[in-house]
């Protein structure tokens, strides 16, 4: 290295302008990571416990994949959105119905023509976006979450014209494999979400990612810089009710084993709503923070709410004592990190880098 | 003819109901920004707790003194464990915040007070009296002239009272008005309170309609689609939006829901309020926000 190359490098400046504008290289440890993670939840199909599949496991990965849908939306897009339940509805109808008239096609493909109805109704719906923005658009994306639903309901069609108006989920076959067990069922769920996980990310990279947060941060500005922002609103729409779809099949046919439409009503979609507040706007890893929390949580209080209460107080009770705990330790956690848990992990990632100069 | 008149009056008189709902909703609205899921819960908290009072045997004005007392405890605590910690926060998070107060404010009702359906009776007989040529039911009468004088007293309030002339200059711009010396916190306990009053009304009429329970949280679902008509930030929009709303719903439960076969009323409204959102993007009465880059 020669005296002037060196002091260039002591600057802290590079020579060439072209190495000036090349991206810094992305860190090896996140994707080594999220490698391991991926092949760990892969290895939990080896679990014994038919338990952690099926109360744990199961509906974790679902709501992630929900939450990951109306992250988005949400998150990315900044479309607030009441009707997250709807459009799982709407995937989840779709496929069985697919699945049951269409029984010459695959699984796979079920699934996929399922979350493709969902997003044709996500834009049917999203089309106030292109006139009303903030809680009226919310408010208005609760139109798809009364409508959707009574739909289902009321029209004999789509449930196959069943008495009891829920019924049971067809048979789960993949590849010529049976995945109506639970570590089957499982593995099918995982690998669905991996691969919109993978999708999901690399759209939020894309152009189309970069449109929608230059319409979330500043819709006027975004417009004035020639992006199409109606056609960027639709098409958060769509992306994100086909995720949400397949979130509601499987949700469906891998957690439930019976279509339903009252298990997608409006608690459903504020529970994916808590989701993403909980686990952070605008991040994928977010939606699953925030799925382990709001399902691990309940489960937890009302653990230790049995073993400490158990017996003593009736169960009602106990119901409403976890509701005002939940209630709580929700509005403690907008208080204290309003950005949600991504945020409080990247806070205690910079102090425990800076660790020994700075606390 | 008269059928038709009368399921139009009813509705218009159910309407009023609504409104009761959605008032409550708009002062939040206007003086916080706050978009308040937690106001249905507060209508079931209220009736719940005069609904005790009164099978304990207080007289009527006792526990309705007692009850508003104890709905203004409850906002000055809202505004101080709560709000005032997440100033500044997104919109987003203020309304996840309400609902996550609506989670403890039922389960705190529930808790003290039981969750078996409680009769609530005011005093007012539900039987139709005639009226020309149509009937109209008594209690909708009086639902209906108690929100007037409700909306009536609460614009006195907001348009001659120092109080009311501040919330208004926090509505319109919530820096200057502080920079002038206007408590926020202060006056966002009063909107509260206030809230908790309306709260109140609404819970007792809706109470002695369908009976102290539960479900009387879900009336926050039937209020929405009227805030969407009339705009979230003012009153008389929130009466005018029930009103159509109320038409709109009895009317169309009669001669849209037979044309499908089934009832339509848990849609029906919103449906409508998104027709009418396409017309008018911040409702009939809403500011219209101005857009700058």
């Amino acid at each position: 290295m020669s005296l002037a190359q060196a002091d260039l490098a002591a600057t802290g400046l590079s020579a060439a302008p072209d190495e000036v504008l090349r991206p810094a290289p992305t860190s090896v440890l996140p994707r080594a990571l999220g490698a391991i993670g991926i092949a760990a939840l892969y290895g939990l199909a080896f679990l014994p416990n038919d338990y952690w599949f099926n109360a744990i496991l199961i509906p974790f990965l679902i709501m992630a994949l929900a939450g990951l849908g109306l992250n988005l939306l949400t998150g990315y897009a900044g479309l607030a959105s009441l009707g997250s339940g709807a459009f799982m509805s709407v995937g989840a109808f779709a496929t069985y119905n697919l699945l049951l008239r269409a029984p010459a096609l695959p699984l796979a493909a079920s699934l996929i023509l399922g979350g493709g109805f969902a997003a044709a109704a996500g834009v049917l719906f999203g089309l106030p976006s292109l006139r009303i923005k903030g809680f009226y658009l919310a408010a208005a994306t609760l139109a798809a979450q009364f409508f959707l639903p009574w739909l289902f309901n009321q029209y004999g069609w789509f449930s196959n014209y069943t008495t009891s108006g829920s019924i049971s989920a067809p048979r789960l076959v993949a590849f010529g494999r049976d995945l109506s067990h639970p570590a089957g069922r499982y593995l099918l769920t995982l690998t669905a979400v991996v691969l919109l996980t993978a999708l999901a990310r690399n759209i939020v990279r894309s152009q189309t990612g970069r449109n929608w947060m230059a319409i979330r941060d500043m819709e006027t500005a975004a417009a004035v810089g020639g992006i199409p922002v109606g056609f960027n609103k639709l098409a958060a729409f769509a992306v994100s009710s086909f995720i949400l779809g397949i979130a509601g099949a499987l949700w469906a046919f891998a957690y439930l084993g019976t279509v339903d439409a009252s298990s997608f009503d409006l608690n459903r979609s504020f529970t994916i709503l808590f989701i993403i507040i909980i686990g952070g706007m605008g991040s994928i890893a977010g939606a699953f923070i925030g799925s382990a929390f709001v399902i691990l949580l309940p489960i937890l209080i009302s653990h230790l709410a049995e073993s400490a209460f158990g017996g003593a107080v009736d169960a009602g009770q106990l119901q409403n004592l976890e509701k005002i705990l939940f209630g709580s330790l929700i509005v403690i956690l907008l208080i204290k990190e309003p950005h949600g848990l991504t945020a409080l992990a990247a806070k205690f990632r910079t102090r425990l880098r800076q660790w020994p100069l700075k606390v | 003819m008269s059928f038709f008149l009368e399921t139009l009056v009813g509705g218009l008189l159910a309407g009023v109901m609504y409104s009761l709902v959605a008032i409550g909703f708009v002062l939040i609205y206007k003086a916080s920004g706050v978009f308040n899921f937690a106001q249905g819960s507060m209508v079931l908290f209220a009736a719940l707790t005069f609904v005790t009072l009164r099978e304990a045997h207080w007289s009527f004005p006792a526990a309705l003194a007692v009850t508003l007392a104890i709905m203004v405890a409850g906002a000055i605590a809202i505004e101080r464990f709560v709000l005032r910690s997440l100033v500044n926060q997104s919109d987003l998070t203020l309304f996840m915040a309400t609902l996550g107060l609506s989670f403890v404010i039922e389960g705190l009702g529930q808790l003290l007070m039981g969750a078996s359906v409680h009769e609530l009776d005011l005093g007012i007989d539900d039987v139709p009296i005639q009226i020309g040529f149509i009937q109209v039911s008594q209690f909708d009468l009086v639902a209906a002239a108690t929100a007037g004088a409700l909306v009536l007293i609460l614009s006195i309030f907001f348009n001659f009272t120092r109080t009311g002339v501040s919330l208004r200059a926090i509505a319109d711009d919530p820096l200057a008005a502080q920079s002038i010396g206007i408590q926020l916190p202060a006056l966002w306990r009063i909107v509260w309170g206030v809230a908790g009053g309306v709260a109140l009304v609404a819970g007792l009429l809706w109470g002695a309609r369908q009976g102290v329970q539960f479900s009387l949280t879900l009336v926050v679902l039937k209020a929405l689609p009227v805030l969407i008509i009339g705009g979230f930030t003012s009153i008389g929009g929130a009466i005018v939006g029930g009103l159509l709303i109320g038409a709109s719903d009895s009317l169309a439960e009669i001669y849209v829901g037979n044309l499908l076969g089934g009832s339509v009323s848990t849609w029906f409204a919103y449906v409508v309020a998104l027709v009418f959102l396409l017309v008018r993007p911040a409702g009939l009465f809403g500011e219209r926000p101005i857009e700058r880059v």
